[in-house]
């Protein structure tokens, strides 16, 4: 997921939902945990880090993988100390390495640290697996937990693509695309996995086994964490939908909600008069509607074709303005 | 293996951009912190075949570039480095929208042309905006600033050892996967059979290592606390700083600047 693609209305709804859920998890983590995990969680964090740049060959293709890592911390660590530490990867990648970017940052937590750690992980490995003491479950386990917790990540990056509405790929081609990718990427990512778990498992079984006691999320308790999502959604969607509405007027139109009026009031003459010529002499096709060929045929090339070659021009000089005040930034900067 | 040291340097290279002492790495954590997110929102809540409009946004990286003293070729191949998964989704709008949109003289661009150039532009902006956020602030201060902003105590504790824990990790990684690759004969790839072996030592060394670090830290009376000795108060000054910008990003949202430009200069026709 990458901010380019997403709309705040989307972006900050993922936000509080990431937002709660951390919330949630630190403290669980607080309250249950010694704190010996802090350094812990720090370290696997960077493990997990530094392992996400190794080629993994897969056998076959010529071709290699890489790990996430969100379930092997579940499992190292149990789900809550996992989000956490998944969720600071994250941060890190999307601040270094400008991965996702900041905005995206909630999606992509969401999408790579919820699912394999709330659901696949407590769901799907834990049933499997249980006390951990067999190499055939710890495989199967993994394996599906991990395929099954990246299928949910890309559609959840699916799903805030769609709903975002800046890309133009349909729902349909757009699922066919992300789900057999992810799942070779999620075959991949659960046999590292389980390698790792296993190879731990025979040298050192203690440290598997105490993660394994370690609250396997108690009492699941999922409902209030989705409840809390659910009423993040619909608060954001509701509130913030027209950020994402079709119309590039949708600031307006929510201030005109706001205001109660239908448009705003226009004080006559002064700068809002101004503004007003300007807006009407702006409108470079504002209109979705224009996209409909005839109607484009219709309006397009004679009456806008001043607007376009002034938004040209316009679009030059501001360039070159920008470009002008950086330089003379710089020579401000040398003289002192 | 290339990748991964490269990767590293980038990461070291960020983090001493971040040390610098220019005006804008003297600006308080929180206020640029603060400024980056609404930049961020701004960018990515205009319509979605805006192109002309997001252009004046560009003065923000700009300025900060200049002020900041950054070096542009360093993070700018950082941000093109990304480039790839956004024109892997974005190069569908050109196919999937083909209705015609504007025209420049003979030429008709089509709606997805437009989108995609403007999902370029807004890629560009967002990518930049967070880098520049770390190069003129530093990891430490970002922490501290998420602090101030109640993030979770023990999320931003372990954000930062997390940081400091790849200094030492990476390049033993680094050191590991370089000796296998020279004794193995298909180069930077870790084949199956040693899936688990390398990296499952790598997992027990980290986890001995950590539990090393914690008895030494405790040892030095470590309390689940991190100090920062660079405390510093929110100023006038840093106000004014978050509050100028993100008057000049609404002002940019609602007012298309290039637009007005232009119509000055030919006279407002159309």
């Amino acid at each position: 997921m990458a901010d380019a693609l997403i709309s705040p209305a989307v972006g900050g709804t993922m936000w509080l939902g990431v937002a709660g859920l951390a919330a949630y998890s630190a403290q669980k983590v607080t309250k249950n945990l010694e704190e010996e995990k802090i350094p812990l969680m720090g370290v696997l964090g960077a493990f997990v880090f530094a392992a996400q740049m190794i080629n993994f060959t897969i056998p076959g293709t010529g071709s290699s993988g890489h790990l996430g890592g969100a379930m092997l911390l579940a499992i190292l660590l149990g789900p809550y100390a996992a989000f956490l530490t998944i969720a600071s990867v994250l941060t890190i990648q999307a601040l270094f390495f400008a991965d996702g970017g900041l905005l995206a940052l909630g999606c992509n937590i969401f999408n790579l640290g919820f699912f394999p750690c709330f659901i696949a992980y407590p769901l799907i490995y834990k049933q499997i697996v249980r006390d951990a003491t067999n190499q055939k479950r710890i495989y199967i386990g993994a394996t599906i937990a991990a395929i099954i917790g990246l299928q949910l990540g890309a559609f959840g990056v699916v799903l805030e693509t769609i709903t975002s509405g800046v890309s133009d790929m349909p729902f349909v081609a757009f699922l066919l695309l992300m789900q057999p990718i992810h799942l070779a990427i999620g075959i991949v990512e659960g046999l590292v996995t389980a390698a790792v778990i296993s190879f731990v498992w025979r040298e050192r079984p203690e440290i598997i086994q105490r993660a394994g006691k370690s609250e396997p999320l108690g009492n699941l308790r999922i409902k209030p964490v989705l409840l809390g999502l659910l009423v993040a959604a619909l608060l954001t969607g509701g509130t913030l939908s027209w950020f994402a509405s079709e119309s590039p007027d949708g600031l307006e139109w929510s201030v005109g909600k706001v205001t109660g009026a239908e448009e705003l009031q226009e004080p006559e003459g002064g700068m809002y008069a101004l503004l007003g010529d300007l807006q009407k002499q702006i409108a470079f096709l504002p209109d979705y509607n224009f996209k409909k060929a005839e109607n484009v045929v219709a309006t397009m090339p004679d009456s806008k074709a001043g607007t376009s070659v002034a938004g040209i021009v316009g679009t030059l000089m501001t360039l070159l303005l920008v470009g002008i005040i950086g330089k003379s930034l710089q020579l401000v900067g040398k003289n002192n | 293996m290339l990748t991964m040291e490269s990767r590293w340097l980038d990461v070291r290279q960020l983090d001493e951009m971040g040390s610098q002492k220019t005006v804008i790495h003297q600006i308080h954590p929180c206020a640029k912190l603060v400024t980056t997110v609404i930049f961020l929102t701004v960018v990515a809540s205009f319509a979605k075949y805006e192109v002309m409009g997001l252009l004046p946004l560009l003065l923000y990286p700009m300025v900060i570039f200049t002020l900041g003293d950054l070096p542009v070729g360093g993070i700018l191949k950082r941000v093109l480095l990304t480039v790839p998964f956004v024109i892997f989704i974005g190069i569908f709008n050109p196919l999937f929208d083909q209705a015609p949109y504007a025209t420049i003289g003979p030429i008709v661009l089509s709606g997805g042309w437009i989108s995609f150039l403007s999902i370029l532009l807004r890629f560009f902006l967002a990518v930049t905006a967070a880098l520049l956020l770390v190069a003129t602030t530093g990891m430490d201060a970002i922490g501290m600033a998420l602090l101030k902003l109640r993030v979770p105590r023990i999320f931003v504790i372990q954000l930062l050892f997390m940081y400091r824990y790849l200094y030492v990790l990476l390049e033993e990684f680094i050191r590991t996967i370089r000796a296998h690759s020279l004794r193995s004969f298909q180069g930077e790839g870790v084949k199956p059979k040693v899936w688990g072996s390398l990296l499952g030592q790598l997992l027990l060394r980290t986890i001995d290592r950590a539990q090393r670090i914690y008895q030494a830290m405790l040892c030095r009376g470590f309390d689940g606390e991190i100090r920062m000795i660079r405390r510093r108060k929110l100023m006038r000054s840093d106000i004014a700083y978050c509050l100028g910008w993100s008057s000049f990003f609404i002002m940019v949202r609602f007012v298309n600047i290039p637009q007005w430009l232009g119509n000055l200069l030919i006279g407002g026709s159309g």
